[in-house]
């Protein structure tokens, strides 16, 4: 197992050399001229190229490329070109908040999607299990934005159930705050619970087809202990795998949330520097939700290692 | 370089017809003098193509799917010479709720919802089936000769399809357009290169497992070049799963161009594009103004769901 | 006889079952009225072709049945207790208490993410019994099957185990409630020769520990004929002759069971005396209606009274009770009267000119950074027209070394193949067309050989024009031709492979492979994945196509009764090395490799018992990291220690043309006489 882990970690470490190119390429390769971009048409040619200057655009490629590595380990990306403050400074509360939401909704998300998948598995081509498995594909195939503003009208404006905006006031209480997050968060379920439901319902069936399953059943265990010892265990395999993917990609589902809802997370942070052209902010930001899903995959990866000792014999799929 | 599989005992293969005979599946009689069962194979063959097409046509996802899809192409199509009113132009009084006239209601500017929802299907089904198609022909490329010729360029290459994967298309997206500005050109541009890695991840490990099968050795002792073992020998047998992996591109195309139109990074204004609409009045709904956002809302919803409703149907026919 | 007599009397009781699988909603009949009865302590087998039933009746036992399967007719007793008509928890107690199966694929079988600890004891907590004392039942248990070091073989997880010990595991589970019935579906299919004697011989060791009644399901009549004290033939759902498993095997009173057996390569038969009898036509597919006798499609001694009169059960043995052996058929009197297999058109092949030679052939494989010799120094040469056996266990590089001559692995440097006397390139890439054309192969599985997009018009067409150059209408001629050689019918030609039987897409890949008049044909394991009949059909093929054609054979199989019909020479192979290489009769007589006599007394014969019987201990070593000296010596039951395991045997020729790589040879002391009667 340890040998496991210290070659999945180095796997790890040079995918996360190579997003940091990936992000440096994008930034660089393409002519832009960040000092124009932010001092906008109407400034002045030496305007601009102090700018760049300061910022260090005109800096030789390589030196440029050498910070950003840096930066990737220290996490010191310097200061944001529109707010003047560290870039660190501005990302860690703002992700402390997203994740309070990507955990509320993954806790409401994951042992009903689970549920959901084996119920419809055990119940195989009948008229439910059809439903579950149309609901899924189309309730995840819906854009985060668009459950958003649906949940937001249906359910706070119309019901008033919850509130309408993201963010409680300061100094609430976790009850006040779950409140507030309630929306935002059931528009994740509404994407992520077809996924995680259809991934656990394949599992199932698998698992339930396997031969090994066969031999339980014929030592005369009973369904319960069938299901929780050897059905459950093989099943939920690809489950983990999918949770763990999806937690880096809910990310991108959270710019829109936010949006709508208001929430001062990771996801407007970004939408800010995509729209200010604010570009240590915004490669920080996308580095940042790259090593989030790094860690991810990485305990998925873990916890099926540890679940199914064959998946220990290889590092990559 | 991988140590072969040792010589596998096929006697277990020989028990599998059993479970094929079980299963119901027919196969055809071995041809001996005294054989009882005469069959008009291509009339079988056409059966079992008419029997797909009827699975297909049974599922009522199929169906919903496609009608809806062909109404919006119809708008799409159709565009301002069918809407009830200009989809630009103020016509009305601003805000008005749904009601006759403005089955829709109309905008904050006074433009009626009805048209403009009805006209805002022309972009987004111009870019998004485009972006896929595109990703799904450089997925198909690269995913054949990743997983045919193998070596280092593939070691290569899959460990930058594992990166490009790592991040979220919609931040790649933003990063991108941030740079070089958005325009139709680089929306499509974009998502058909960050939807490639995806395609191509998908067919390198269908070419993978094709590759390993006798038929292709059979093909390299009787001398067959490598282009044509890829293009003749192993894509027919992976088409299916690019025709899924085609249209579930085609549904997060539309997903992912509206989103970035929501964020700005899309379709540009004036184009009356849903993402755009939503983005523009999203803020009212607290207020009550429900009607400029959550008719778009939904057509971009109705366009997702019907692309992977389709392409739900199509891979459970094909595996059937 | 009372009825509470018969409940005292047998273990089992299938009467009259009938079973149906729905298949699109139309229920399609699979058992169409079985009866059978096992004593306690009594093996009983059953045999036939696949889809015949056999599965289904086993799983119906224990109405284990997939989800269309539905019971439409009959009972099934065990130990009195109806099993058809129990509840769930009555069903589940049984299984638990009364019956239980050990399976095809042990690994399968096995749950790979628990401990085998954890599944043993599993099947004695079942019962009822605490955890504390299952434990140590659960050791008990694995001590019983043979398994030296319980203690840590609990403590591992399955695919830490070998198939042989995956296998155990499973037997040992299933006696953990000292059952009544025992049912062994294909317990040893998939398993090597080695292997499956050592499961064989656990089995036949526990069955005098234990009462339960034996169901045994088996496609090998050997293991058939080894373990069972009677068997049953199956044919089309229906059981066609029942009775004492030496007299069936050796008076065999229905046509179905006569041709069965006849199609097997037998008392040591070789393709020159004779072809194999082939049993026309198939099994008719599940549901179909079928006529008063299930046989007559198929039978040659079939007449119009089969079609219209039901065939009565015969006892044959009429006077003695206690020795049923029934068979139903119309025309026991004229078993006779079955045609005879032709006689050979073959003719021994006599010092051939060497076509293939195989000079220091070595293949090493790079795995995680170590270098693994797949291949060490194979010295091998082919005849024209001749057929060399190539036998050993799962591997022991039999393919490799196929692949390697193919160029389809690129040997080591160092490594000669001369076709004709000119040297080869290593790739077959690099092979001008006149090379490539000579050598073909025909692969183990058609399923994966086939182009399943491809009609056989287009898949034979492409290969006659690749390898022969050919183009056009001479084209066409010659497809013709290639495919009437084969008997493959017009109507055949423009099928996609799914909609072909598993003997008629091996003959097009044969017919592939005969495309381009090749020199060399390898066949692997060209018949293991079909039935005796089919396979007896494509061995006698093979056997014309090479006196036609004057082609040699690199033969792979596992099947020792089917190399040394098919084989002029047979070549021993083991962890990548040839150990012992002669004529097919110097093999089969001796004096032998140690390893030989180990394979040759492994094989479960259809004839009988060999005499003596040698077991091999452990497992095949991994290729990566060999055993000094002999590689055998970690197995080898004649091992000299201070000797086998320091220095490399020579390989000695003992007889002219039989050379043996092992230390007793330059001494002499090689075991001599013949092991087996396959």
């Amino acid at each position: 197992m340890a040998r496991y882990i210290l070659r999945r970690l180095a796997f790890s470490i040079i995918t996360l050399f190579l997003l940091v190119t990936v992000v440096f390429l994008i930034t660089n390769v393409f002519p832009s001229d960040p000092g124009r971009q932010i001092a906008g048409p109407f400034a002045s040619q030496e305007q601009v190229d102090v700018l760049n200057e300061q910022l260090g655009t005109n800096d030789p490629l390589l030196n440029q490329y050498g910070r950003l590595l840096r930066s990737s380990v220290t996490f010191d990306y310097g200061d944001s070109f529109q707010v003047g403050q560290p870039v660190s400074e501005l990302l860690w509360p703002a992700l402390g908040r997203s994740a309070k939401l990507v955990l509320y909704g993954l806790v409401l998300t994951v042992p009903a999607a689970i549920a959901a998948g084996m119920f419809a598995a055990r119940r195989r081509n009948t008229f439910i299990d059809r439903g579950i498995v149309t609901l899924g594909v189309a309730s995840s195939s819906i854009p985060e934005f668009v459950s958003g503003v649906a949940l937001q009208y249906f359910i706070g404006v119309k019901l008033g159930w919850f509130e309408v905006l993201a963010l409680a006031p300061r100094g609430s209480n976790l009850i006040t705050e779950l409140k507030h997050l309630t929306l935002p968060a059931l528009s994740l379920l509404v994407v992520y619970f077809g996924y995680i439901a259809r991934m656990t319902r394949a599992g199932t069936i698998q698992a339930l087809d396997a031969d090994y399953t066969r031999t339980a059943t014929m030592k005369g265990l009973s369904t319960r202990h069938v299901m929780r010892r050897h059905v459950a265990r093989n099943a939920l395999q690809p489950t983990v795998s999918v949770v763990g993917t999806q937690i880096g990609y809910l990310f991108s589902g959270l710019i829109g949330l936010e949006l709508i809802f208001n929430y001062p997370g990771v996801g407007r942070l970004i939408y800010n520097a995509s729209t200010s052209k604010d570009f240590p902010l915004l490669s920080a930001g996308v580095i940042l939700v790259g090593i989030i899903y790094m860690i991810c995959t990485l305990a998925a990866d873990l916890i099926i290692a540890w679940m199914n000792p064959r998946a220990r014999l290889q590092v990559t799929s | 370089m991988q140590v072969p599989p040792p010589d596998a005992d096929g006697a277990a293969a020989a028990v599998e017809v059993d479970a094929a005979v079980a299963a119901g599946d027919d196969v055809i009689g071995e041809a001996g003098p005294i054989t009882g069962l005469a069959y008009d194979m291509r009339g079988e063959r056409r059966q079992a193509a008419r029997e797909r097409r009827r699975l297909l046509l049974r599922r009522p996802g199929f169906i919903i799917g496609v009608l809806i899809i062909l109404t919006w192409i119809v708008c799409g199509v159709g565009g301002d010479k069918i809407t009830p009113s200009d989809p630009l132009v103020p016509n009305d009084t601003s805000s008005l709720s749904p009601r006759a006239g403005h089955l829709m209601g109309t905008d904050q500017l006074g433009r009626d919802v009805l048209s403009r929802v009805m006209a805002g299907a022309r972009d987004v089904l111009i870019v998004a089936p485009l972006a896929a198609t595109l990703s799904v022909i450089a997925g198909a490329f690269l995913g054949l000769l990743m997983g045919y010729y193998r070596g280092w360029v593939d070691e290569i290459l899959s460990r930058l399809v594992e990166v490009l994967l790592s991040i979220p298309v919609i931040l790649m997206a933003l990063l991108i357009t941030a740079t070089l500005g958005s325009s139709k050109i680089v929306v499509i541009g974009t998502v058909a290169v960050l939807f490639t890695p995806i395609v191509t991840r998908t067919v390198r490990a269908a070419v993978l497992s094709e590759a390993q099968l006798d038929y292709v050795t059979s093909a390299r002792l009787r001398g067959e070049k490598g282009l044509f073992v890829m293009t003749r020998e192993i894509l027919p047998n992976i088409t299916p799963t690019i025709l899924v992996e085609y249209t579930v591109r085609i549904g997060y195309a539309v997903f992912t161009v509206a989103t970035l139109s929501f964020l700005g990074a899309g379709i540009q204004p004036p184009s009356p594009d849903w993402g755009l609409a939503v983005s523009d009045t999203y803020a009212l709904i607290p207020a009550g103004q429900w009607w400029p956002t959550l008719f778009p809302a939904l057509a971009i919803a109705s366009v997702v769901v019907a692309t992977n409703l389709v392409a739900d149907s199509i891979e459970a026919a094909l595996a059937a | 006889m009372s009825d509470t007599a018969v409940k005292t009397k047998y273990a089992l009781e299938i009467e009259d079952l009938q079973l149906a699988y729905l298949v699109r909603g139309i229920p399609r009949e699979v058992l169409r009225g079985v009866n059978l009865h096992v004593r306690p302590g009594e093996a009983y087998g059953l045999v036939g072709e696949s889809g015949c039933g056999k599965s289904t009746t086993a799983y119906a036992a224990l109405r284990y049945l997939p989800s269309n399967g539905r019971i439409t007719g009959g009972r099934i007793l065990v130990g009195g207790d109806d099993v058809t008509k129990m509840s769930d928890k009555e069903l589940r107690l049984f299984r638990a208490h009364q019956a239980s199966m050990v399976y095809q694929d042990p690994g399968g079988a096995l749950n790979p993410t628990v401990k085998i600890g954890r599944q043993v004891v599993e099947a004695f907590t079942v019962l009822g019994h605490d955890r504390r004392d299952s434990e140590q039942e659960a050791l008990d248990a694995l001590r019983r099957v043979r398994i030296a070091d319980p203690t840590r073989v609990m403590q591992r997880f399955p695919h830490q185990l070998s198939g042989g010990m995956q296998q155990r595991v499973v037997i040992a589970m299933a006696l953990a409630c000292n059952p009544q019935l025992l049912v062994l579906d294909e317990p040893t299919t998939g398993l090597d020769a080695t292997v499956e004697a050592e499961v064989l011989d656990l089995v036949r060791a526990l069955r005098h520990e234990t009462d339960a009644a034996i169901l045994l399901i088996a496609h090998n009549l050997g293991v058939i004929r080894s373990m069972c004290d009677r068997v049953g033939v199956m044919y089309a759902g229906k059981l066609v002759e029942e009775g004492d498993a030496v007299e069936v095997f050796e008076q065999p009173k229905h046509p179905y069971t006569i041709g069965l057996l006849e199609c097997l390569p037998r008392h040591g038969v070789r393709k020159t005396q004779r072809a194999l009898y082939t049993i026309p036509g198939t099994l008719p597919q599940i549901g179909t209606p079928l006529p008063t006798c299930v046989f007559v499609d198929r039978c040659a001694l079939a007449d119009e009274t089969c079609r219209t009169v039901v065939p009565p059960v015969v006892d044959v043995n009429e006077n003695s009770p206690a020795n049923r052996h029934i068979s139903r058929c119309h025309h026991i009197d004229r078993l006779n009267q079955m045609p005879e297999p032709p006689e050979a058109e073959v003719e021994a092949v006599l010092e051939g000119k060497i076509v293939i030679q195989m000079n220091d052939l070595s293949k090493t494989f790079r795995q995680h950074g170590n270098d693994v010799p797949a291949l060490v120094g194979i010295q091998l040469g082919l005849g024209d027209g001749e057929t060399v056996g190539l036998v050993g266990e799962s591997g022991s590089g039999k393919t490799t070394l196929a692949k390697a001559m193919l160029g389809i692995y690129e040997p080591d440097a160092g490594s000669e193949i001369k076709l004709d006397e000119h040297l080869l390139a290593g790739k077959a890439a690099n092979r001008p067309p006149e090379d490539m054309r000579a050598m073909q192969m025909v692969f183990q599985n058609p399923d994966s050989a086939l182009n399943r997009t491809w009609t056989v018009r287009r898949i034979l067409k492409r290969t006659v024009k690749k390898l022969t150059g050919i183009t056009g209408e001479a084209a066409d001629t010659r497809l013709e031709t290639l495919a009437d050689a084969l008997r493959l019918s017009p109507r055949h030609l423009d099928m996609r492979p799914r909609q072909l039987s598993g003997g008629l897409k091996q003959r097009v890949a044969i017919a592939r492979a005969f495309a381009g008049d090749p020199r060399v044909v390898v066949c692997d394991e060209p018949t293991s994945a079909l039935d005796v009949s089919v396979q007896a059909a494509i061995l006698n093929l093979l056997s014309d196509l090479q006196s036609s054609e004057s082609t040699s054979y690199l033969f792979i199989s596992h099947d020792l009764g089917v190399v040394r019909y098919l084989a002029d020479r047979i070549v021993v192979m083991y962890l990548g090395r040839l150990q012992e290489e002669g004529t097919t009769d110097q093999i089969f007589n001796g004096p032998h490799h140690p390893y030989t006599e180990a394979l040759l007394s492994a094989v479960p014969s259809v004839d009988g018992e060999p005499s003596e019987r040698i077991r091999l201990s452990g497992e095949i070593p991994s290729p990566a990291n060999p055993p000094s000296g002999c590689v055998f010596h970690t197995r080898c039951h004649r091992f000299m220690e201070g000797l086998c395991d320091v220095e490399e045997p020579p390989v000695v020729e003992i007889e002219m043309g039989h050379r043996i790589r092992c230390h007793l040879a330059t001494t002499g002391e090689l075991a001599a006489e013949p092991v087996v009667a396959v």
